[in-house]
């Protein structure tokens, strides 16, 4: 399965990033690896602004009074925070950077199925952040991310329309990113790539595909009904006219939930990845990690009532709601246990993915723990809409979903640039990151389970010790993020420059030049062996 | 996929037939059926919309996996209104408990 | 009548230069072609949900209030319905031709039947405009000037009147912006094939705009039972 790579000084080699010069090269480029780019530039700059209004809150909530903005600007910040958060970081982070680079180079293809449906992609979701965008220089919007009716459709008179639209057209990008990615995986395999020899990030890309391309719609039609009930002044969630309110929060979270699986499956996949290749050693339950992947995106549409307990949803409906919610976390367990089951007896090495890779698992598997005390219909009456719930979904999306999106970066950062970083201080970064962020999130709990709710932007005077601490470990974490900055984008002027496989790790696209070249591969790679193919651990010498 | 297609004869058929069975639809909603208006229309509908993706849009002749797409929007949209219509007509079952 | 594997010319091999028709990341015309016309399923499964959004609300709100509904689906001109839902027909029946047209490589006879979709589309949003503006001028539009005059819809619940009419307008103008949008599809389909940029080994893409096409009429085949036939016309 392996082809001789010749080791051509980066200079004197073309590759993708000097193929061709000049920005229209880039802007109307339909290389897939390139477009990866263009999204890593765009999403850094969303996470950066959405992590500025973190900041503020954070800063605010010093004081029990409110220490910065007055509450009408508190309630724009935490609306703007999870918007830009959700749909412009967290959604296309993985899948919109590390699959559109990786998903042709593992299946052994010369790009996706639409290369210019890629582009497009990445034009709509400009223009949606473009629309969010103009909503934080006018004024700002105040519904909370999740825009409930009748306060969006009918009470509000901030900018609900355009920061709808922008989550709308965005949206789209979503859509056609989970389409391509699906018909690639489908029609584009290498010859003798069949499904059980595919790595296991196309497995969790191909079911956050199927979760992108079946839940997104409904949040457009519900969406597209505020907005329409903006406009003619009733609309199909007005009481007035008979309408339910409660409606919009069904298809609201049954796009919702669904999503925060498509936040934190490319993740697991890219774990996976991780974890087999430090520690030399093929992943444990192969097939069982491959189909806990689709189990988790079909079951995740089975459970959105666990966000409506409280809404006057019925006693019954919560039942069912609840029991599934359970059996929603049964795949991600046996996913947890089988990177243990990797780890054990491997030879491990801490490099900086790897670290951020066992982080994942550790505070993956605490914020998991704790959506067993929400999925509980009579605790959950005690916990919704407090800190607890905000704690719960940090601990996935920041604690998982982020460290996994940076580990992902860092491992295959040589691959992209084909320059690598400075590892020490790669690991000191991962470090400061994992202990800021326990800082900042784990007395959230605290401070949820002692009623203190979320969305407020005053809170009584016995909380403010666990705020402050709170907020400390935010400035900690905010530092944390910073650092991989220097380093990372000093490492492509001036890191050593990385060979095609600097872990060693197994997988078509280490079998590359790096960076590689446009057409990915000189011939086609036909597949003969199987996934993962590190020598068993009997035979390798500590 | 693109081996087969349908012969301008099918075509012509399956547009007879849709055009008979909207003029049926039609004529039905000017009878008194009671509950059986709405079966039958509905009934007729789903045989004009089989109808359009067999033939027009060739799933009559197509692999499976498109067959399954086409199955799993269906089974997804099946999801959205049942569970949902759980919850709305099963909010009087039972009153939490309060004033 | 169907042709056999070997007269197709997706088939069969090809050297790349032989196959201008054949973009960089396939191998084959065939893997195109497949490819194409699965990634247009897949978004068609999109707009199942998309619309189904619209249907669960439909389906909810019918059952809740099923006399307001049909008080206003009488309000609604029922001729017009018929007149669309035949138009619309005879549309997936030009249509479908087409793409056997372009299969065939006719280009006459594709680009005259891609004209004849268009325009029996046209016929139906002229009709679906008139519809809206005889509402406008009964005052029947929810929110904007709901005050029915219609003698019927004063007696029933009138606020269902007006939730139904809001799925009226809603249902019928998301599916008339598709229909402007394919309309829109169908006309750069016509002007390739004009040009003669259609041929027999790239004419996935009007088979591709015909799903697009056929979908849209298949949502107006359900449309028009649910919002104009509610509670019969027998009254």
């Amino acid at each position: 399965m392996s082809t001789a790579v010749a080791e051509v000084p980066v200079e004197s080699r073309v590759h993708y990033l000097n193929a061709n010069y000049g920005i229209k090269s880039w802007l109307f480029t339909t290389d897939h690896k390139r477009i990866a780019l263009l999204y890593l530039g765009s999403i850094t700059l969303m996470f950066f602004i959405g992590g500025a209004a973190a900041v503020m809150m954070r800063l605010h909530l010093i004081e029990p009074a409110g220490a910065l903005v007055q509450p009408e600007t508190y309630n724009k910040l935490f609306t703007i925070h999870g918007v830009i958060m959700v749909w412009f970081f967290l959604i296309p982070s993985i899948p919109n950077t590390l699959g559109n680079f990786l998903v042709p180079m593992m299946i052994g293809a010369r790009d996706l199925a639409f290369p210019r449906l890629n582009l497009l992609s990445w034009y709509v979701y400009i223009t949606g952040a473009a629309f969010t965008l103009y909503t934080l220089i006018s004024g700002g919007v105040d519904t909370g991310w999740t825009f409930y009716t009748p306060l969006s459709s009918h009470y509000l008179n901030t900018h609900v329309m355009a920061t709808a639209l922008g989550v709308f057209i965005t949206g789209f990008s979503s859509i056609l990113t989970g389409l391509n990615f699906i018909v690639t995986i489908h029609k584009m395999r290498a010859p003798g790539m069949t499904w059980k020899r595919m790595p296991l990030f196309l497995w969790s890309t191909y079911a956050t595909s199927i979760i992108f391309v079946l839940a997104t719609p409904v949040l457009a039609i519900a969406l597209f009904l505020v907005g329409l009930e903006r406009i003619f002044h009733v609309g199909i969630f007005d009481p007035a006219i008979g309408g339910d309110p409660v409606l919009f929060q069904h298809l609201f979270w049954f796009y919702s939930h669904p999503a925060v699986y498509i936040m934190i499956l490319p993740g697991m996949g890219v774990v996976s990845e991780l974890v087999t290749c430090f520690s030399k050693k093929k992943p444990f339950g192969y097939v069982f990690i491959a189909y806990s992947s689709l189990a988790i995106a079909f079951f995740s549409f089975l459970v959105w009532g666990h966000h409506m307990f409280v809404s006057s949803q019925s006693v019954y409906a919560g039942f069912i709601f609840s029991a599934l919610s359970f059996a929603v976390a049964i795949p991600s367990a046996i996913k947890v246990f089988n990177w243990t089951a990797t780890l054990y007896k491997g030879s491990i090495s801490y490099q900086a993915p790897m670290l951020y890779a066992l982080g994942f698992i550790g505070l993956f598997t605490m914020g998991g723990l704790t959506g067993l005390f929400l999925a509980s219909l009579a605790t959950d009456v005690h916990l919704h809409d407090t800190y607890f719930v905000i704690a719960h979904f940090h601990y996935i999306m920041v604690g998982g979903a982020v460290m996994a999106y940076l580990g992902g970066i860092h491992f295959w950062w040589p691959k992209i640039t084909g320059r690598l970083y400075h590892d020490g201080w790669a690991r000191f970064a991962a470090l400061v990151i994992f202990v800021g962020f326990n800082l900042t999130f784990f007395p959230q709990y605290m401070l949820g389970y002692l009623g203190m709710p979320r969305r407020y932007a005053v809170y009584p005077a016995e909380f403010q010790v666990l705020n402050v601490m709170s907020s400390a470990g935010a400035s900690i974490l905010g530092v944390g993020y910073l650092i991989p900055f220097v380093y990372l984008l000093w490492s492509i002027r001036y890191g050593p420059v990385a060979g095609s496989n600097p872990w060693s790790a197994k997988g078509l696209e280490w079998e590359t030049p790096s960076p590689p070249p446009t057409g990915n591969f000189e011939a086609t790679p036909i597949i003969t062996g199987e996934p993962y193919g590190y020598a068993e651990p009997e035979h390798v010498h500590v | 996929m693109s081996a087969e297609s349908p012969s301008v004869r099918t075509y012509t058929l399956v547009f007879v037939a849709l055009l008979v069975l909207a003029a049926l639809t039609t004529g039905i909603a000017y009878v008194d059926l009671g509950p059986l208006n709405t079966v039958l229309a509905l009934a007729i509908a789903v045989i004009k919309m089989s109808l359009v993706g067999l033939f027009f849009m060739h799933l009559w002749y197509s692999r499976g996996l498109t067959r399954i797409v086409v199955l799993a929007g269906f089974f997804w949209l099946a999801l959205l209104v049942s569970f949902t219509l759980a919850d709305v007509f099963s909010r009087s079952w039972i009153k939490p408990p309060g004033p | 009548m169907s042709e056999s594997a070997a007269s197709n010319p997706l088939a069969t091999p090809s050297a790349r230069h032989l196959r201008p028709a054949l973009h960089h990341q396939f191998e084959e015309l065939e893997q195109q072609y497949d490819a194409s016309s699965f990634g247009m399923w897949v978004f068609l499964a999109t707009e199942m949900l998309f619309f189904g959004g619209l249907f669960t609300a439909y389906i909810m709100y019918r059952s809740l209030y099923y006399s307001g509904f049909a008080a206003g689906s009488h309000g609604l001109e029922g001729d017009f319905g018929a007149a669309m839902t035949f138009i619309l027909l005879a549309s997936s029946f030009t249509m479908a031709m087409s793409v056997h047209a372009a299969r065939e490589g006719k280009r006459t006879m594709l680009v005259i039947l891609l004209l004849l979709t268009i325009l029996l589309g046209i016929a139906f949003l002229g009709i679906k405009f008139t519809e809206y503006s005889h509402k406008w001028h009964e005052q029947m539009v929810p929110g904007l000037n709901f005050h029915p005059s219609l003698e019927e819809l004063r007696g029933a619940p009138g606020n269902a009147v007006e939730l139904f009419l809001c799925f009226y307008f809603f249902m019928t103008g998301l599916h008339a912006l598709h229909m402007i949008i394919g309309i829109g599809l169908l006309s750069v389909m016509a002007i390739l094939a004009w040009r003669g940029k259609i041929t027999r080994e790239n004419y996935d893409r009007i088979e591709v705009s015909g799903l697009y096409w056929h979908f849209v009429d298949i949502v107006w085949i359900y449309l028009f039972p649910l919002l104009y036939l509610i509670g019969g016309r027998y009254k």
